[in-house]
This record gives structure tokens, sequence and C-alpha cells, in this order.
């Protein structure tokens, strides 16, 4: 048995031991490993012609698609980093991540043109585009790439210290932060998590999320490391497409969050489709409501369905074995094989069964740290048990019950979970005092039905300003991610303040709360 | 035309948040576009339920039938028409 050292081998390896298996179905296209092995070696020498080397970085800025794929294995195999980027994500924010990184090649999509056209990043030598006779860009064709050229192996010449990938996610400074994990970080979860939700080669796995979402990345690279199929969906935005999808091709995996779910028991017919052949359901990213589990379980009674908890600092933190979910529906489960979790107080000593800490995360899966940000980094990863050895503080709250289960009190900080996805109040509001107009703008999640929370902006306006509630929405959905804009903008006369003049942003979540439970 | 201009209204008004982009014509995918989302197309749904008094099954609820502005009134107009 070949041991995975690299997250490279996750295809390596499925390619010579079951070549002609089917790894990859996206729309009507079926890749087997080993078409999807000799594209991905092609476009690494490609890269190595452009000068990519090992350490430098390389942008993805795609939707869900087979390019997206290649790339990030083309990427791994020359030694460098990827970074998978949010394909809705806008010129201003895009500029920023490509020059923090200091990324020297990107590999993106035609429709993409608008947005990176825009952007000035000194570094970025190469652009690799497809559909790309649709831009005005001076790049490399996609296409033309993966019919002609050399088709030698790559072979790596890098070790499991080494980078693998950086994802940016939100932090509560508005300012994203580079997510740095190394090859081993990455094996190791995915090692982890493979092992308790039982994956085997037999396995066919749906994925809706998005491949810039951690969760949506590992489907891939965990469906490639034990040698079964992966879905890849675009979206979940026409869910009939994939559920036709899950019968005929008999899905017995299907990862999501709580918003998907929702959509999923919202459809009408959902009790008569045969979707007999699902093994296991997971659930990340924030709390099934228990309505929702029961009605799932009465679906599909043969699925086994994990409730999860993680963050993209080491992936995946908890699960929640199946057999144990009648017994502590709203647990989220105690640590991953090879994973020691536990809680501190304030002074960092831990604290026993019932009383509320911060959760602390101690693994090979823990991240290398942010990306040139010392400081953050120093916040959240301390000392560890042997010299050298890091240990990640989540900034969550949490409490363990007598048994070891963890069970979610609350964030430190005033980060929204919506439909899965973090999304940082102050990221939201730079935006927004940036709009001419707007005096004071306070950002905070409503509970929302389907979203989980919902992004809610309150705004104040500078004397005299006309501006609407829709012009605040288009500049919005002009300068933030799709998922980031929010929902519901009210427009005030002013912002309530405390006693230091900061806004009390506090007192504007109450007044949510009690609007929603007299309804 | 005047179903189409109701839709194109929803859709600028509640996904393009009140601009009207001149390259938004009436075979433009609203995928590719990015205007709907998960979300978004339960709002549509929503909309269309509620405005035309039809019943969208779950197999109707593909981008053949709801991807564009001519797409989704050519169902609209069938769906009318299959109930008289």
């Amino acid at each position: 048995m070949m041991s995975h050292t690299l997250v490279n081998n996750f295809l390596e390896y499925s390619a010579e031991r079951l070549p002609d298996k089917v790894a990859l179905i996206h729309q009507d296209k079926r890749l087997t490993y080993a078409e999807i092995e000799e594209m991905a070696n092609r476009l690494a020498l490609v890269l190595i012609d452009a000068g990519i080397e090992r350490g430098d970085r390389v942008a993805i800025f795609m939707d869900n698609s087979i390019e997206a794929v290649l790339s990030l294995f083309a990427i791994l195999k020359v030694g460098a980093a990827f970074m998978m980027i949010n394909h809705t994500t806008k010129t201003r924010k895009l500029e920023y991540i490509m020059n923090n990184s200091r990324a020297k090649a990107m590999l993106t999509q035609g429709s993409r043109g608008d947005i990176i056209q825009g952007i000035n990043c000194p570094h970025l030598k190469t652009t690799i585009m497809t559909d790309s006779h649709n831009s005005m860009l001076s790049c490399i064709p996609f296409e033309t790439l993966l019919n002609s050229g050399k088709t030698d192996t790559v072979k790596s010449t890098y070790i499991d210290l080494d980078l693998a990938s950086i994802i940016y996610t939100s932090g509560s400074t508005g300012e994203p932060k580079g997510v740095m994990l190394s090859h081993r970080n990455m094996v190791s979860a995915a090692h982890s998590i493979t092992t308790y939700l039982e994956n085997n080669q037999q396995d066919v796995i749906v994925n809706v999320l998005p491949l810039s979402f951690d969760y949506g990345l590992y489907q891939i690279l965990m469906g490639f490391k034990i040698g079964g199929t992966v879905i890849l969906e675009k979206s979940f935005t026409y869910p009939y497409q994939v559920i036709d999808t899950m019968i005929k091709e008999k899905v017995t995996g299907l990862p999501g969050v709580p918003t998907i779910f929702a959509i999923l028991l919202q459809l009408k017919d959902i009790d008569k489709y045969d979707l007999s052949s699902l093994r296991y359901i997971t659930n990340t990213a924030a709390a099934l409501p228990v309505s929702h589990i029961k009605r799932l379980r009465e679906l599909f009674p043969k699925a086994k369905l994990f409730s999860m908890y993680g963050l993209t600092e080491c992936k995946r933190v908890s699960y929640l074995p199946p057999e144990e979910l009648d017994k502590r529906p709203t647990s989220v489960g105690r640590g991953m094989p090879n994973e020691e979790v536990y809680i501190v107080n304030e002074n960092g000593e831990k604290v026993g069964p019932g009383e509320v800490g911060e959760l602390v995360v101690r693994g090979s899966n823990v991240m290398l740290g942010y990306w040139e940000m010392p400081e953050e980094t120093a916040q959240c990863l301390k000392p560890g048990k042997y010299p050298g050895e890091r240990v990640l503080y989540t900034g969550d709250l949490f409490k363990m019950d007598e048994d070891g289960y963890l069970h979610f009190v609350a964030r430190k900080d005033d980060i929204i979970k919506c439909r899965g996805e973090k999304v940082s109040p102050k990221e939201i509001e730079n935006v927004l005092y940036s709009l001419n107009g707007v005096l004071e703008a306070a950002v905070v999640g409503v509970p929302d039905k389907i979203l989980g929370q919902a992004v809610k902006a309150f705004i104040a306006l500078e004397k005299g300003s006309k501006i609407t509630e829709k012009d605040i929405l288009r500049f919005c959905s002009q300068n933030l991610e799709n998922f980031m804009i929010p929902k519901h903008v009210e427009i005030r006369d002013s912002l309530p303040k405390t006693m230091t003049g900061k806004i009390e942003k506090s007192s504007l979540k109450k007044e949510q709360f009690s609007e929603i439970q007299t309804r | 035309m005047q179903l189409k201009f109701e839709i194109r209204h929803f859709i600028i008004d509640n996904f393009l948040y009140g601009q009207d982009d001149n390259d938004f014509r009436d075979d433009i995918s609203f995928l590719e576009k990015g205007l709907i989302d998960s979300t978004g197309i339960l709002e549509l749904v929503s909309f269309v339920e509620e405005k035309y008094e039809i019943s969208v099954a779950d197999e109707e609820l593909i981008p053949d039938n709801f991807d564009s502005v001519n797409k989704l009134s050519a169902f609209i107009s069938k769906k009318i028409d299959d109930g008289k």
C-alpha cells in the first residue's frame, strides 16, 4: 500500500491503481483517473515553462469545473501552493489577495475577464484562461494546453512540510487572512475524515459546495484519495437536477450545510425520490435544526448522518458518531482520529465538563499560520505540549459534557455564519463606509430559516444624502462576494451608541431577536 | 411581451438591485451571469407561483425552464395554457 505523503499523491496513486475508473463527473463529462493525471501533468509542464517554481503561489479563480480540479493538482505537482478564490470575488478583494500572496500565475475563466481586467498586480506574470475568446486580456488559452505539448510525468521535488495551499478566510478585522496549509496538514485532515466516514473505493460523492470553500475542496481531495468517484456540480441552484444525477449515479455520500438541507426539505416530492444508495450525509458549518435532523433521518433511514464542526485553520475539528445523534442531537461530537481537543479558561488552563471555555485543537492538521500576519498568527497558534509544537485556539466557546462530547456555546468575535460560510461584519462595513453618503454602518447577523444567519446592514446617512436601500445593495453587489451581500438593509436617522460613542451592535441584534420572537 | 417585461422587472429589481444593465438581454443565462443562486431561485419560484397562479413541480425546476427571461416566459405561457 502506497502511503500518501503529498496531496497530489491522492491523484497519482489512484491513477496507478485504478487508471480506468471514473474519478470525476461534471455535467456531461466523465474523466478517469488516468485522464486527469495526464492532463494535470501537461498543465504542470506549462506552469514550469512559465517559470513557476516550488514555493510560488498560484491562484485559481474559477467556478466549480473540471479545469479547477486539473489546475489544483497541476499546481501541486510543480511544488507551488494553490489558492482557490471564490469565483464571485470582485476586483478590489481579488487585487488584495493577489498582491498579498504575490501570486505569480492565475488560472481562470473568460467569464471572469471583466473582474481581472481591473486588477493591478505587479507579481502576476502568467494568466491561463478557459474560453479566452471572450476576453481582451493577454493570456494562454487553457484548452490548447490539454491537447498538445509534452506529456511527461512531473516528479515532485518537495516534501510534506512544504506549502500546499493558502485559503483566504474572513477575519474579524475585515482584512482577509491567508490560512497556510502544508501538504502534511491537508493529508492528515483528509486521512482523519475519510477514516471516521469509513470512505471506500465504492463511494460516489456529490459535491454542490464551491471549491473555494474548504468543505467543497476536500470532497475532491478525499474522493481521489480513496479512489472513489466525485460528481462535481456547479451549485445547488437547481436541486432537482442534482437529485436526478444522484439517483442515476447511485450517490453514496452527500455533504451539505444547513442551507442546502433546508432547500432539499422544501422540495414538494422529496419523499418520492429513490435515494436509497445514500450511505452517509454530512453537515457542518452550522448546526442543523433538530426538526431537520429528524426529517432527514425519516427520508433516508439507511444513511448515517454526521454532525460536524470545523474551521479552515485546521479543516475539521470534530464529528458526532451517528449512533450518538439521538442521545445528544445538539452536540458536534468529539475530536477526529489522530487529533486532540480540549477546552481552556482565560488563563489557558484546561477546564472540566460543563464549564465554558475556548476550544483548543492539537494535531498535524493545524495550519502553519496566516500568510505574512505574525500578530494574528500568534493570537491563535500558541505553544503546545512539546518544543516547537503549536496548538490552535479556535476563538469558539464550547463546553464538554460528562462523556467528552462538545457543545458549541458562542463565538468570541462577531463573525456571521451565512450559508455555512464565515462573513466578517467589518469587511462589509468597510465597503459600506466607502459609499458616498453613508455616515454610519453596522452589520449584524439575524436569524434566517434558510441561511442560518442572514446579513443585515443598519445605515445612517449623511445629512442631505438621497441614497436608497437599493443603491446600497447595488454598491455591495459590485464590491462583495455574493454570499456577503446583505439580505436586509435598514436606513435609520441614527444608530444606537455606547457611552464611549461606539455603535452598539448588541442592542441592534437584540431588537432583531425580539422582532422574530413576536412574529 | 408583457410577461417578459414583468420577469425582467422582477430580476432587475431583486437581483440587479434596480440597475438595468445594458448587457442584460432576454437570452442571457441567469446562472452564467451570476444573478441567481440556490436561495435566489427560491425567490424566483415563489414570485412565479404567486403572480401567475401556477404550481411549479420539482422536475420543472430546471435551467431549461428558468435560466433566462426567454426560457421563463415560455415556461410560464405554457403552464398558463395547460391550465386553461
